[in-house]
């Protein structure tokens, strides 16, 4: 059933007028104060998601308001629809949720900082562009907010653009997105060319009607778009890099409104993917490669937030790895329950960093969980959420893939899964007792770490309870509620009947590694039983592949980056300044040197123009008697 | 002596036209160069009331008086210049006033 509303038009248009007039006159006349705009927008924003969502959710209705009709060009028409089923009711509340929840914390974290007023335009229109991203109804609009979404990405990164390195990685974000963009693109026209429209609907139905080929260089072409802004390898470089904006906006970028957008639209297109084997297979293969090489960089990290963010690298990677093996429902469910624990690992990590005067390195940190308990427990609970302890949120969704993995045959990637797994559990609980536990291995007496002022813990608080619970909306296994309530957008996939010694299994095993990892990682950095430092030298070239991220920049570097360096640098040489310039300058000088000869014409003395008046005029009367008039003739 | 004629009119004409066209062209005093193109102007005066007469038509004469009324404004505005020009650089000499060429 479909019912068409008005009000829908709130929920990406109050984010907007936030982020406008933030941006407008936010310099001169709301400064420290922006955030009593943007707070409540996103706050109105959450709760028509939550109104729609409980329509859509609870009673199968498809939520529809037409806003106009963006391009009407013969017989190709772009409407601007928003459209809500029950995908996007899911993606709405965690998109406005969480990003409610980040902008509270904001209020605290970005106090004092000169551009607040700008933070808090840019961080609602972030959250716009998302909303608009997931309310799309065809893939033009769908494109066109994905590109928003990448922009908003490129100003937040560079958010404190006066630091180089700030500026460079948002440069890397922007640009290493716009490889998959540019796929993403090219795959959009493909659709446009062989179907001739970009409604969702209309394209799903007329897929039969296509080749296999077609159908599957749509979907990898699709899929590129997602590899880029979904973090997947190859491209996942990008996002360790992104830390370096503000903490408020990693977390934003990755539990809410950016990563996910790769997943939620290879969800969203699944009927291309169904009708494209091979592609899918792609999808899981990049997605398994992912999680595993993501979670064995992050063990190796020390830098707390960039610990954080290759954990999401790898949890992005299971999501794909569903995608890939028709396991939608599990996949939206792994980014639902991702959303909380990773966004409160973040605002956690956030709170570390503002307690500890923006130190990142945790073997500068240690013994924090005396001054800072609030902080500890909410780190704690994210990391054992992300681990996939039971039960809470991380636990139930991974299962879940590993079992879709398996039961759509390709046990090699639950296998991979289980690994990444170990490696999850090892990364995050290393990062729990090097930050908290231990001896402070910082100066105490310079340092008063304490816990965050009340707008930065209330979030905490939430997304805490969040990570705990979140898991239950898809509890029992394959068959909670949040499977029954994604089902009709899922209609068309296979549906496998688990039995029910496979769920316990994987999840035994799953347990097993999670807690072995826990095990070690509390052996080496609590007991100190194991010597990391040792064991890091036993690995040897092992050790330091993971700990140079398997040496993907470099080879980005050495092979992309350099010779299209020296091509830029040859070009500007050699045509910018040798042809382009010399021409322009080339007839500048040439018009000097006749203008040069020229002005000795300009003698300045009054007599000498009139005689050429004079002369003038009667050279003009004797060509005109001599030629022109019969008078002589 | 034949009768008056046109071409009386056009050499008398002529005669002054050339007269104020060489005053302006080597006389280096503003003034008189000014004097000299009111010669110029009333030389073609004489030439159209010249017409007038041989014609018998009055346009040439209506003619004269609409010169002999803009030169007047025109005798205004140079002579203003002039004073300006004399007041600020305290010459009258053309050959001095060469400041746009610098």
């Amino acid at each position: 059933m479909e019912r068409t509303v008005d009000w829908l038009v709130i929920i990406p248009l109050a984010p907007l007028l936030a982020a406008l007039v933030n941006f407008l006159v936010g310099r001169w006349w709301i400064r420290q104060q922006a955030h009593w705009l943007a707070v409540p927008a996103v706050g109105l924003s959450f709760l028509v998601s939550l109104v729609a969502a409980v329509e859509v959710l609870g009673q199968h209705h498809v939520l529809r308001q037409s806003l106009y009709t963006w391009i009407a060009a013969g017989d190709f028409h772009v409407p601007v629809e928003l459209v809500i089923d029950e995908l996007t009711a899911v993606m709405l509340l965690v998109v406005t949720g969480i990003s409610f929840l980040v902008h509270v914390y904001s209020i605290g974290y970005m106090a004092h900082d000169p551009g607040y007023y700008r933070f808090f335009a840019w961080l609602p229109l972030f959250v716009f562009s998302m909303v608009m991203l997931v309310l799309a109804n065809n893939f033009l609009v769908l494109f066109v907010f994905w590109e928003a979404v990448g922009l908003c990405s490129y100003l937040l990164i560079g958010f404190w653009f006066r630091r180089r390195s700030a500026a460079d990685a948002a440069k890397k974000a922007f640009i290493v997105n716009r490889i998959g963009d540019f796929g993403f693109a090219l795959g959009i026209m493909l659709i446009f060319t062989s179907l001739g429209t970009l409604e969702y609907h209309e394209v799903f139905q007329s897929i039969p009607e296509l080749s296999t080929g077609t159908v599957t260089a749509i979907a990898l072409l699709l899929f590129t778009g997602a590899i880029g802004k979904s973090a997947q390898l190859p491209l996942f470089v990008w996002l360790p890099d992104a830390m370096e904006g503000p903490t408020p906006v990693s977390a934003l970028i990755h539990a809410a409104t950016m990563v996910t957008a790769g997943i939620f639209m290879v969800a969203r297109a699944h009927p291309i993917l169904l009708a494209a084997p091979l592609a899918m297979g792609v999808v899981a293969t990049i997605g398994g490669l992912t999680a595993f090489v993501a979670a064995t960089i992050a063990a190796t990290q020390f830098d707390i937030k960039r610990v954080v963010a290759y954990s999401t690298v790898s949890q992005l990677g299971y999501m794909a790895m569903a995608l890939g093996v028709g396991a939608w429902i599990p996949a939206i469910f792994h980014l639902f329950t991702h959303a909380f624990f990773k966004a409160l690992l973040f605002l956690g990590s956030g709170a570390v960093m503002h307690a500890m005067h923006d130190e990142l390195d945790m073997r500068r940190m240690g013994g924090l969980k005396r001054w800072m308990p609030l902080t500890y427990w909410a780190f704690v609970i994210g990391a054992a959420a992300n681990a996939g302890i039971v039960p809470l949120a991380g636990f139930w969704s991974k299962d879940e893939i590993l079992v879709g993995a398996w039961v759509a045959g390709v046990p090699i990637l639950t296998i991979l899964g289980l690994v990444a797994a170990f490696f999850t559990a090892l990364y995050m609980f290393r990062a729990v007792f090097l930050t908290f536990h231990g001896e402070p291995r910082f100066d105490p007496h310079e340092i008063h770490p304490h816990d965050p002022p009340k707008t930065m813990a209330l979030p905490l608080l939430l997304l805490a309870v969040g990570a705990v619970l979140a898991g239950f909306v898809g509890v029992p296994p394959e068959n909670g509620w949040l499977h029954h309530a994604l089902e009709p957008v899922f209609e068309g996939a296979k549906h496998h009947e688990v039995p029910l010694a496979l769920t316990l299994g994987i999840a035994i095993a799953s347990t097993v590694v999670a807690l072995a990892g826990l095990w070690i990682a509390h052996a080496a950095y609590v007991r100190a039983t194991i010597d990391p430092a040792a064991m890091a030298a036993r690995l040897g070239l092992l050790y330091r592949l993971a700990a140079n991220g398997w040496y993907f920049d470099l080879v980005y570097q050495r092979a992309v980056v350099r010779p299209l360096d020296a091509f830029a640098t040859w070009l500007w040489r050699n045509v910018d300044i040798a042809i382009i310039d010399g021409a322009v300058n080339g007839v500048a000088r040439a018009v000097a040197a006749t203008a040069q000869l020229w002005r000795r014409l300009q003698t300045g003395l009054v007599a000498n123009y009139a005689l050429v008046i004079a002369l003038g005029t009667v050279l003009l009367v004797g060509i005109y008697l001599a030629f022109g008039s019969t008078l002589f003739r | 002596m034949s009768e008056l004629s046109a071409t009386h009119f056009l050499l008398l004409s002529a005669a002054l036209f050339i007269i104020g066209m060489v005053g302006v062209l080597t006389r280096r005093n503003v003034l008189v160069i000014f004097m000299c193109i009111e010669l110029m102007l009333n030389a073609v005066n004489v030439s159209l009331i010249g017409f007038a007469w041989e014609l018998h038509q009055l346009t040439g004469q209506v003619f004269a008086l609409f010169v002999i009324a803009i030169a007047a404004a025109e005798a205004v505005v140079g002579l203003g210049i002039v004073m300006a020009l004399t007041r600020r650089t305290d010459t009258v000499d053309i050959d001095e006033l060469r400041q746009l060429r610098e």
